[in-house]
């Protein structure tokens, strides 16, 4: 049976995770290779490098991070945070990453979807979408959740997948960091609108959240950042957790 | 020494990757000299059937594959190419394996993305491979039960997740990215 997917989220920043992080055997906790190998052997099922400098003179240096995770980590890895355009995308790409997420510039411009799956495949292409519940709606926003965009969420889903996205990773805004759950009913309507798997993001901070969101929409795969790096709940018990659940989890 | 054939298909840095990690010699090439003289020849692909197929004919790569004598290893769009033919392009492919490589019918999520469990035979490929061990699949494709199938897995349908003839083998699932178990895959091959 195919397996629901706990994915580790670390934020990149000159090439190291920004969040601190508390684990006591890794000897740097700001090296983004040496916490992606930690959660590699806890059991994530994938991860997710979302560079928030993303600044032109800093592309180099991502570039040479993905190099060094794809040589030391042996689980699928998406990469995001300012792919602009088909030449960035070849560049992570080729460097090893296995799937780029694409958010403002894919609004922007939502050719760049296409072009970067008719060249590599619409499953090396996810679709972050930034979400805010707002005047009763669901609204798509862009660069870092600043922008509104006027998109309603479930229309922008649909577009994607047909403009050839593989995958879609949706963050709600209003629970980004609270803690208190994924956002249910847009989870729940997105990854019914759409045939392609949708990732869950924002407000876990407890492993009932995770059995919550596979329970009560079509959410292949939750991701999660704070928890993780914090060890506020472990990968491994949350698995555990999540099979006595009967969730079909690794 | 280990040739992954190169071609017009994503992400080979991976194979490379999990060969070199493994302690193996590897080359990525189209050179036929050097894939003809391989010890192990891997075939790896993520990509679209017709335009692959296209671009290995028209460097003599689609005989050279057949007449492979070593243990050739095709993974993902690798295997689907060694089949008979694909409805992806409706394209005519290697024909090592006798059987045919369809879409998912649009009945579940698709593409099937993610760790997935299979029932394996009694293959050198899965020496080890444990009851409950899952590997990574994503593909839209898949090639249908046949008797070359030496493992099965289930997602919408079943359908071979690895198949055999010969010196020839090939996974549907990407090794190079199922962990542990893919790993120990991968090793069982190059071990061959």
């Amino acid at each position: 049976m195919l397996k629901k997917r706990i994915i580790p989220c670390l934020d990149i920043r000159d090439g190291r995770t920004v969040k601190g992080i508390n684990f006591v055997d890794i000897r740097d906790a700001g090296d983004a290779v040496e916490l992606a190998k930690r959660y590699v052997k806890e059991g994530a099922d994938e991860l997710v490098f979302l560079d928030i400098t993303a600044t032109i003179e800093k592309r180099k240096t991502l570039t040479e991070l993905v190099t060094r995770v794809a040589q030391e980590i042996n689980i699928p890895f998406t990469v995001g945070g300012g792919i602009h355009s088909l030449d960035d995308a070849r560049a992570i790409i080729k460097a090893g990453a296995d799937k780029v997420s694409l958010n403002s510039a894919a609004v922007n411009r939502p050719e760049l979807i296409t072009e970067i799956a008719g060249q590599f495949g619409s499953q090396c292409v996810v679709l972050a979408i930034d979400t805010n519940f707002q005047d009763n709606e669901w609204i798509v926003y862009t660069h870092g959740g600043k922008t509104p965009t006027g998109l309603r969420t479930v229309d922008w889903a649909k577009e994607g997948e047909q403009r050839g996205a593989g995958e879609i990773l949706l963050t709600s805004m209003n629970n980004d960091g609270t803690k208190d759950g994924f956002a249910i009913d847009i989870t729940a309507a997105v990854s019914e609108a759409v045939c392609i798997p949708v990732i869950a993001s924002g407000g876990a901070g407890a492993p009932e959240h995770f059995s919550e969101v596979f329970t009560k929409t079509k959410a292949s795969a939750a991701l999660a950042a704070s928890i993780f790096h914090f060890g506020e709940i472990s990968i491994p018990t949350l698995k555990d957790y999540l099979k006595t659940q009967n969730i079909p989890i690794r | 020494m280990i040739a992954i054939i190169k071609y017009n298909a994503g992400n080979i840095t991976s194979v490379r990757n999990a060969v070199e990690r493994l302690g193996y010699d590897c080359r990525v090439t189209d050179d036929i000299s050097v894939i003809q003289s391989a010890e192990k020849v891997i075939f790896p692909g993520v990509g679209e059937a017709g335009s692959a197929m296209i671009y290995l004919k028209n460097k003599r790569l689609d005989e050279i594959i057949q007449s492979l004598v070593r243990p050739t290893l095709g993974i993902c769009l690798g295997l689907q190419l060694m089949c008979r033919h694909s409805e992806e392009g409706d394209t005519k492919c290697l024909g090592i394996f006798d059987t045919e490589v369809k879409k998912f019918p649009a009945l579940d999520i698709v593409p099937h993305m993610g760790w997935n469990n299979m029932a394996v035979e009694g293959s050198p490929l899965f020496t080890g491979f444990g009851r409950g061990d899952t590997v990574y699949f994503v593909h839209s494709y898949y090639a249908e039960i046949c008797p070359e199938t030496i493992s099965r897995c289930d997602y919408i349908l079943p359908f071979s997740a690895a198949m055999q003839k010969d010196n020839f083998y090939a996974t549907q699932f990407h090794p190079e990215k199922s962990g542990d178990v893919g790993e120990r895959i991968l090793k069982n091959f190059l071990a061959l």
